[in-house]
């Protein structure tokens, strides 16, 4: 337990922590500090690109073997599978409909990489060693809960709460799971791992000064937009979601997250890597799914879904989740 | 200036649906017009911004056609078949361009 308080009064004093802290308090207190759009793209293509990277080097240099495969299978049944869960606790948790209930399950089973690059950072500060195709395994998690949040809406919501061509038409836009499979940002993260993957230590050792030392400095900045766009999100859209919703965005990534740390024991995953698993699971997507949703099921309410997975649950892993999810998979709880 | 009458009808569209409502357009054999990027607003979804957004999801864009009033009714059967279900706004107005056989 001391370990927790000790990881978790460290994350809470991190500049990174402190950023994202900054930009949440400067939207809330309707500050116009503000970042350019392309300045908030340019800063995530950056992350995304080193994390791919240095991931693809880690394999590159511990090899590929079962593990890898199996984490993977695993990675993608988590992501098909935790959207029903979601859904489950959303109909008696909360009194949203059932397309809104679908939406926000989707988010609940992909994945953020932003939490995923923070809960790397804290690992890294430890000198916590994790295994390098969890970077993989987050692509992986992107887009199964979208088929399965599809799926929920055309079975479960009664035909009049989808309009003419509901969900099951909706599932079938032409191009949907083309344009989700090709999002820009698993398309950079898969293809800046396989660099790293075939360019190995020399490709590090190379770009090392453009993908190492910057990192954190580059990771705080974006942190300070997130935090900037979470507290826009949480001012404007304060009265969209109930409390119910509210406590299921945060009790879900706890149940998450002790799934992942199950399923993280079961492959044999190091210490490190069950705490990347258990984040993976626990967090909640904010780019890719929405874009699916508003384009497949324009019922479901953006600011319900938004707020959840962006102002309160992305929030809640930063500061409390990350922490907790690193001391219980080295064993400090 | 000799000016001529024609119809301004702008678009406003979630941004995941840009390219859909281009593709459509353009099926529809309406290949001019102008896409921009829209600040920020609210409506009865809530509020959004472009402010600090990597995303797509929260964006609106415009999409501007400045078409002849013949072939309005085309273009809104054409953008409506995309629109129908989506958050948006879809306005026609009259407007005057100087090269009429552009349009």
């Amino acid at each position: 337990m001391d370990n927790i308080f000790a990881l978790a009064q460290e994350n809470l004093l991190s500049p990174i922590i402190l950023s994202f802290a900054l930009g949440l308090a400067a939207a809330l207190a309707r500050s116009d500090l503000t970042m350019p759009e392309a300045v908030a793209k340019g800063l995530s293509l950056y992350l995304l690109f080193a994390i791919g990277f240095k991931g693809g080097a880690a394999v590159a240099a511990h090899g590929v073997d079962t593990t890898l495969i199996l984490s993977l299978v695993a990675g993608t049944v988590l992501s098909f599978a935790l959207p029903f869960l979601a859904f489950a606790m959303l109909r008696v948790m909360t009194r949203l409909s059932t397309v809104d209930a679908a939406a926000v399950a989707g988010h609940y089973g992909s994945i953020s990489i932003v939490t995923f690059v923070a809960a790397s950072s804290v690992l890294t500060s430890q000198g916590i060693d994790s295994e390098g195709y969890m970077v993989a395994v987050a692509a992986a998690m992107e887009a199964p809960a979208i088929l399965a949040a599809l799926w929920l809406a055309a079975r479960r919501a009664p035909a009049e709460a989808l309009a003419a061509g509901g969900g099951v038409a909706a599932a079938s836009q032409p191009g949907l799971l083309r344009e989700v499979l090709l999002n820009g940002s698993l398309v950079l993260l898969v293809g800046s791992f396989l660099i790293g993957m075939a360019t190995g230590a020399e490709g590090m050792a190379e770009i090392s000064p453009l993908i190492t030392d910057p990192f954190k400095g580059v990771l705080c900045l974006f942190l300070l937009d997130m935090g900037l766009v979470a507290g826009r999100g949480l001012r404007e859209n304060r009265t969209a979601v109930a409390v119910g919703a509210l406590a299921f965005a945060v009790l879900m990534p706890l149940i998450s997250a002790a799934i992942g740390y199950g399923t993280g024991l079961a492959l044999g995953l190091s210490a490190g890597g069950v705490a990347l698993l258990m984040t993976l699971s626990a967090s909640a997507s904010y780019i890719a799914v929405p874009a699916a949703m508003r384009v497949a099921l324009p019922e479901a309410n953006p600011s319900v879904y938004l707020t959840l997975s962006l102002c309160v649950t992305f929030p809640f892993n930063l500061i409390i989740g990350i922490p907790l999810y690193v001391a219980i998979a080295t064993g400090g709880a | 200036m000799q000016t001529h009458p024609a119809k301004r009808v702008e678009i406003i569209i979630e941004s995941p649906m840009e390219r859909r409502l281009r593709a459509a357009l353009e099926e529809a054999d309406i290949t001019g017009y102008t896409v921009l990027p829209v600040l920020g607003g609210s409506g009865r979804s809530g509020g959004w911004s472009r402010e600090g957004q990597i995303g797509r999801a929260g964006g609106m864009v415009a999409v501007v056609c400045i078409v002849r009033a013949d072939r309005v009714d085309g273009l809104l059967d054409a953008a409506f078949a995309v629109l129908e279900r989506h958050i948006g706004v879809v306005s026609v107005t009259d407007c005057e361009v100087l090269r009429a056989e552009r349009f």
